[in-house]
């Protein structure tokens, strides 16, 4: 499983990707857990506010932050 | 409902005299800072309910069938309710140029979206009651969607920074919300935006009650009142570098306006505060070329000043 955590550099977008290394680790999934701050890359999904999260090529939402538990139930 | 609450607490618990210079100002404070952070609190919510509908992925799509005139008039009613941040203010940009939305439909959204917040509202209603703050939401519509048509007449795409129109951009589908999450993004929201300002929030109404109490009356006439010309632009001038802090900028504001200063000049100095800003300006160099950045600046502060003028004339 690929996790992206796309946002160039906000505060939000740490605190996102750190419930999302969180989530992974209660989980006890195998996730490769990336952040995606270029713009043309974050772009390509098609996402306008940031942070956003995509699992494996799907953006499942943006413009905010969720828990470690809730990011753990689309894992 | 407060103010019973803020009399009880201080004339009665602390035992101080009603009319006395302390007494009063600590009143004073107890009763707007519970006024205000019960608005906050109930509003920015409700706000952020209402927004869950409304996010940028979904405005572009709107925006994108939209022509000038019209298109101007909807990125300035949407920017109120499509959340903005300034950290996603580049990603926003190529997503509504690429697109299809004109750039002068985009600059509307631009300017309207930060100006027309929820907080710098309530602070408004708060501090000077809802016809001020009805008078914002309109005069600040009015200058987006001025500003974005001017912008737009003036044919400046090829000072967009080249790259912008060579992006490829993906069309994201954003799942629709369930009623949970929606309260889950709002109650996240709320306490992220007060944790950020509530600081400012007390500090601005400390010392707005201060200056009640201390600073003698028609203080400010001479130099903010209507009868001088330099008030508004040197108040737009000064509203800029003042980002962010709209909500504690309004209670200082309205205490200097019971000294004196006009309400067409604090009108123009809230939009000021809240639609141009020093940050901004860095994050949009990063889509658009100096000469762009300086019209859009230049055009937002000529339309605030008008609306500062205006309202010195006719309140």
């Amino acid at each position: 499983m690929k996790i992206e955590v796309l946002g160039a550099g906000c505060a939000k977008c740490k605190t996102l990707y750190e419930n999302v290394k969180k989530a992974v680790e209660m989980s006890g999934k195998e996730a490769e857990v990336v952040k995606v701050e270029d713009i043309p890359s974050i772009m390509k999904y098609g996402v306008m506010s940031t942070p956003a999260l995509v699992i494996d090529g799907v953006v499942k939402f943006s413009g905010k932050t969720v828990s470690p538990e809730e990011i753990r139930g689309m894992l | 409902m407060f103010k019973p609450f803020a009399d009880y607490l201080i004339f009665d618990l602390f035992d101080l005299t009603p009319g006395s210079h302390l007494g009063d100002a600590l009143n004073f404070f107890i009763y707007d800072t519970l006024k205000i952070f019960f608005l906050l609190t109930v509003i920015i919510f409700v706000v952020a309910i209402v927004r869950s509908w409304f996010p940028p992925e979904r405005t572009k799509r709107i925006l994108s069938h939209e022509r000038e005139y019209v298109g101007n008039v909807m990125a300035a009613l949407l920017g109120i309710v499509t959340p903005f941040c300034s950290c996603s203010a580049v990603p926003l940009f190529i997503g509504f140029v690429e697109s299809g939305v004109p750039l002068g439909v985009t600059f509307s959204f631009l300017v309207s979206s930060p100006m027309v917040n929820e907080v710098a509202l309530i602070m408004l209603w708060g501090m000077f009651g809802w016809r001020i703050a009805l008078i914002y939401i309109g005069m600040g519509l009015l200058v987006a969607i001025v500003a974005g048509i001017v912008i737009g007449r003036l044919k400046m795409e090829k000072y967009v920074q080249d790259y912008v129109w060579e992006m490829q951009v993906g069309n994201a589908e954003i799942a629709e919300q369930s009623w949970p999450e929606r309260f889950a993004y709002a109650r996240e929201y709320t306490i992220g935006l007060l944790k950020k300002i509530w600081p400012y929030v007390v500090v601005g109404i400390g010392i707005g009650g201060f200056i009640h109490g201390y600073v003698p009356q028609d203080f400010l006439v001479r130099w903010a009142g209507r009868d001088n010309p330099f008030a508004v632009p040197v108040a737009v001038a000064l509203g800029v570098p003042l980002y962010s802090n709209a909500a504690g900028v309004i209670p200082i504001v309205q205490a200097l306006t019971a000294k004196g200063m006009a309400m067409g000049t604090v009108l123009a100095f809230m939009m000021a505060v809240t639609a141009l800003s020093l940050p901004e300006a860095i994050i949009l160099k990063n889509v658009l070329k100096n000469r762009l950045l300086g019209v859009f600046f230049g055009t937002v502060a000529v339309a605030i000043t008008m609306v500062g003028y205006l309202f010195n004339a006719i309140l």
